[in-house]
């Protein structure tokens, strides 16, 4: 079987002043988005206390909030959690109050004020300090990780290629976050291993993308670096595609399968995947073809010297 | 030939494949409830602790599958969770004193695959219901204490050499001596610069003051001392709940993670977590009449306790030293080798220590550890109720006049002796702790959270294996050879590395490996289908494929690999079970996907003229 079938090469490059211009829009939005919204951060980067609870039958989220209310929780945040008879409560970090404690305590509250059967189905309670730690250490990680893998790519490859390549992980990375932000998607933990993900994946793609460009510099003599770089999208398309279509349908079976827990870990992948694939195939090989990568770049010395020499004496 | 694999190379990835086969096998078998027991306190459990068991429940009928010494502990299994209940009751009522009685469930793994070490995947908190705490010591005030200390032991030094000084500070972060006049100041350099070669002096002539400031090492030794000695007694503490597999761990420079799997009643587990504990060193009252006493006649200035053992003894009411005034605590051998446990005070206690046994030589002295205990009950206001609980934990005959550094011989056995300086060490926490993160996960949350990423896992693959094999056909099936693979060697990996926990996410990490596992075949495949498209032979193109493809995969694995090794650095619980299954998937998704399929291909489609290929 086949999906697609391209008998001509894809003139890629040839819109990528709009893709470019695309990119530029959504990055800035994104930016935008962030600066103003901000990101709904979860507890694990607040700090507070989330209680879930299980009832027997359908909740009654204005009772509870009630119930909340007039025990002093005014400021108690209670939501439905992946279904009706879940709920999960989050309460800020409080002053003066031992807040480890608050968790059993709202516990009880709720047992007594609802006279139903409650399940205590998890609860979680993050000093304010530890959330700061958090936040400081996940940037850093993200920070460190595209730090890494451009020192692995401009070893591996070429400069140009490796900057291309980290430029379109801070777009893919950026463009996933804004996201988060426009709709207002909680942002915790596991989406942060999400998005390091994402940058897992959509560096996959690039890399395979780039070592495809790679070699057929060395193959193709005619044409110049913009017709090399259509034709190796064009070559590497059927495969891109297929790996988003396995990927995404993994990732599905987590959405739909996955429970309550890992629905932002599987909206991030998601969403990462998509923009991952796209900016594989038009960030990257844009930058690289804007910083002015050529045939020479990427022919290892030696083997160009060599090559000169057979051309020399060839006639 | 080409695309023919020699023997060996096919019977090593059938090897490498049977292998995590077999170390996967464990996680199939069902688990039994069982009760296990280990010794609180330097209790040893032996085949004697195995045989008090056995009797126990022979004699209140309770029905047992089997009872063995495990790694130390008395592990009986049950065939239900009923008589397993009644016998923790049971063994907790009788054997709850010296005994550790905890619920478990004990894989049931056959002895043949055990002696190999052959174990199920260690599931994390969030699959296994729990909880996790993480406390942070207090850096800050453990620094302060030892400066505090310091203070003490300069005045005393200087009082000592008959240097006169003004007065003794300290400040944020150093202690400041003030002197009358230049000839002090110099001697006192001398001195306590010999004296403590770990404090970095800087003496200022004009103001005429001498400042002492820790140097970086000694700030960071006693930064980790005071971590060691929280984890130590967080140990001790977390023995007495009860709990199966507990797992007490530092993280980073001030950082403590506790994993107390199965455990709901999240309170009392923060209570026995932070009850305090001192120490106090008394007089064994000999002149009293201990019969008497043990008939309720005590006298009025004494009190009654009991030792370890249960052996009551008659001790003074007055107190000689608190623990607070306790330095420092180790065990090591005298010049017999027996084991001894060497005490280190602070001045002030060495002074007291020194005039409260000048005329006590020859008499016993007791050390008494007090616990606070929390109870079941609570006062008015709510609050538990917390019970003082005292125990002699040692009783030493005073061979001379004590000061600030002084052992205790005849504790026993060496493990013993380790034991006591721990608890002298509890005495005197050095800095406290506090809770910082606490999660708990009901069992029923765990148990759904298992079923939903089973779930996942089975559609994502079976997603997956159906797309391969519509798509691809007989390369198809030998791709999804390979998945089947990789997912067996995943989960013989995780059950063979000690530390690693399935966690929710680590399921997530799974599921996304099966999507991206395939990646390396498509690349594989469509390269395949690329060169005989260009007109090369069938056994060309196969060869030309996997060989094309290959630095490409190394190169895209080994970057997302990079992203997976920091994930693991920084993340904690369920993220690094996240970051460990998908470092795993990534290294046997490269074995699997091109060594393996290549095995597979070469043994299918190696070497014979085809016209046609399946792909």
């Amino acid at each position: 079987m086949q999906i697609l079938q391209l008998k001509d090469t894809v003139a890629f490059m040839s819109y990528r002043k709009v893709a470019v211009l695309l990119s530029i829009i959504l990055m800035a939005a994104s930016v935008f988005s962030l600066a103003t919204n901000k990101l709904n951060f979860g507890l694990d980067f607040t700090g507070g206390t989330l209680i879930e609870v299980g009832f027997e039958k359908t909740a009654d989220l204005n009772e509870i909030r009630a119930i909340m209310e007039t025990n002093g929780f005014d400021d108690a945040v209670v939501k439905f959690y992946g279904s009706s008879r879940d709920v999960v409560i989050r309460l800020a970090t409080r002053e003066g109050v031992k807040a480890e404690m608050l968790g059993n305590q709202v516990l009880d509250i709720l047992q007594s004020g609802t006279g139903d059967n409650i399940d205590m189905r998890r609860i979680e309670f993050v000093g304010a300090s530890v959330g700061d730690e958090l936040a400081e250490q996940g940037g850093l990680a993200m920070l460190t990780a595209l730090i890494c893998i451009l020192v692995y790519v401009a070893f591996r490859f070429e400069w140009r290629f490796a900057l291309g390549s980290v430029i379109a992980l801070f777009h893919d990375v950026l463009l996933t976050l804004g996201l988060f932000s426009v709709l207002q998607l909680e942002f915790d933990l596991t989406v942060l291993a999400a998005i390091l993900a994402v940058i897992g994946y959509s560096l996959n793609d690039t890399i395979v993308v780039s070592d495809r460009i790679r070699e057929n510099f060395r193959k193709i003599r005619v044409g110049g670096p913009e017709e090399v770089i259509n034709i190796s999208l064009t070559q590497t398309l059927s495969r891109t595609v297929i790996t988003s279509i396995t990927t995404l349908l993994v990732l599905a079976a987590l959405f739909f399968q996955g429970g309550a827990l890992i629905h932002g870990f599987a909206t991030a992948l998601l969403l990462g995947v998509f923009v991952g694939t796209y900016s594989s195939v038009y960030v990257a090989s844009s930058i690289a073809l804007a910083l002015g990568i050529s045939k020479e770049d990427l022919i290892p010395e030696v083997i160009e010297k060599e090559g000169a020499d057979q051309e020399e004496m060839r006639p | 030939m080409l695309n023919k694999y020699p023997l060996w190379k096919s019977l090593m990835v059938l090897f490498i494949v049977v292998i995590g086969a077999i170390y996967a096998s464990p996680n199939l078998y069902p688990e039994d409830p069982a009760v296990q027991l280990s010794g609180l306190r330097g209790v040893e459990t032996t085949a004697v602790t195995l045989d008090t068991v056995k009797s126990h429940l022979d004699e209140n009928n309770i029905s047992y599958a089997s009872i063995a010494m495990e790694k130390g502990q008395v592990l009986a299994r049950f065939n239900n969770t009923e008589e397993q209940l009644k016998a923790r009751d049971l063994l907790d009522d009788i054997m709850g004193e010296e005994y550790s009685v905890a619920l478990n469930l004990t894989p049931a793994t056959p002895s043949w695959l055990a002696s190999i070490g052959g174990t199920p995947m260690k599931l994390g908190l969030d699959l296994s219901g729990g909880v996790s705490f993480l406390m942070e010591v207090n850096m800050q005030e453990a620094i302060v204490k030892v400066q505090k200390s310091l203070v003490d032991d300069f005045r005393t030094g200087l009082r000592g050499e008959k240097i006169r000084y003004r007065s003794v500070k300290n400040t944020n972060d150093s202690i400041n001596v003030q002197f009358r006049n230049a000839e002090d100041l110099e001697k006192a350099e001398t001195f306590l610069s010999k004296q403590n070669r770990d404090l970095l002096f800087v003496s200022n002539e004009g103001n005429l003051t001498l400042s002492a400031s820790m140097t970086e090492q000694k700030l960071k030794e006693t930064r980790e001392y005071a971590l060691q000695q929280n984890i130590t007694i967080i140990r001790n503490r977390v023995n007495e709940l009860g709990v199966a597999e507990p797992l007490v761990q530092r993280q980073g420079k001030k950082h403590i993670v506790i994993e107390l799997p199965g455990v709901q009643d999240t309170a009392k587990a923060k209570e026995i977590l932070s009850a305090t504990a001192t120490i106090e060193f008394r007089l064994v009252d000999t002149e009293g009449d201990l019969g008497a006493a043990l008939n309720g006649r005590v006298p009025g200035s004494s009190q009654l306790l009991k030792e370890r053992n249960g052996k009551p003894v008659l001790l003074k009411k007055r107190v000689m030293l608190t623990g607070d005034h306790i330095v420092d605590a180790g065990s090591s051998f005298d010049e017999y080798s027996r084991p001894q446990v060497n005490i280190t005070l602070d001045s002030a206690g060495g002074n007291k220590m020194s005039s409260n046994t000048k005329s006590n030589i020859g008499k016993p002295m007791a050390t008494v550890f007090i616990e606070f205990k929390p109870t079941d009950r609570v006062d008015s206001e709510g609050n538990t109720i917390f019970e003082k609980v005292e125990e002699v934990i040692s009783v030493a005959t005073i061979q001379a006049r004590l000061g600030k550094t002084f052992r205790i011989t005849g504790a026993g056995s060496q493990a013993e002796a380790h034991n006591l300086a721990l608890l002298l060490r509890a005495g005197a926490l050095v800095a406290p702790i506090q809770i910082v993160e606490e999660r708990t996960v009901g069992p029923t949350l765990g148990a759904e959270n298992v079923q939903l990423g089973f779930q996942a896992i089975m559609l994502g693959f079976g997603l997956v294996f159906l797309f391969m094999l519509v798509y691809y056909r007989a390369f198809g099936v030998v791709a999804n050879l390979a998945l089947g693979a990789n997912l067996v060697l995943i989960i013989g990996v995780m059950s063979m590395i000690p530390g690693a926990a399935l966690t929710l996410p680590g399921m997530a990490g799974i599921v996304l490996t099966v999507g991206m596992a395939v990646d390396a075949n498509v690349l594989i495949f469509e390269r395949i289908r690329e060169e005989i498209r260009e007109g090369k032979s069938i056994q060309q193109s196969i060869h030309q494929g996997y060989d094309a493809a290959f630095s490409t995969i190394i190169d895209a694995n080994i970057t997302t690999l990079i992203a997976a090794l920091i994930l693991f650095a920084v993340g904690t619980g369920p993220i690094k079970g996240f970051a460990i299954t998908l470092s795993i998937g990534i290294i046997t998704s490269m074995f699997t996907a091109v060594v393996g399929t290549r095995t597979v291909v070469n043994a299918v489609w190696g070497g014979k003229r085809l016209d046609k290929l399946s792909i």
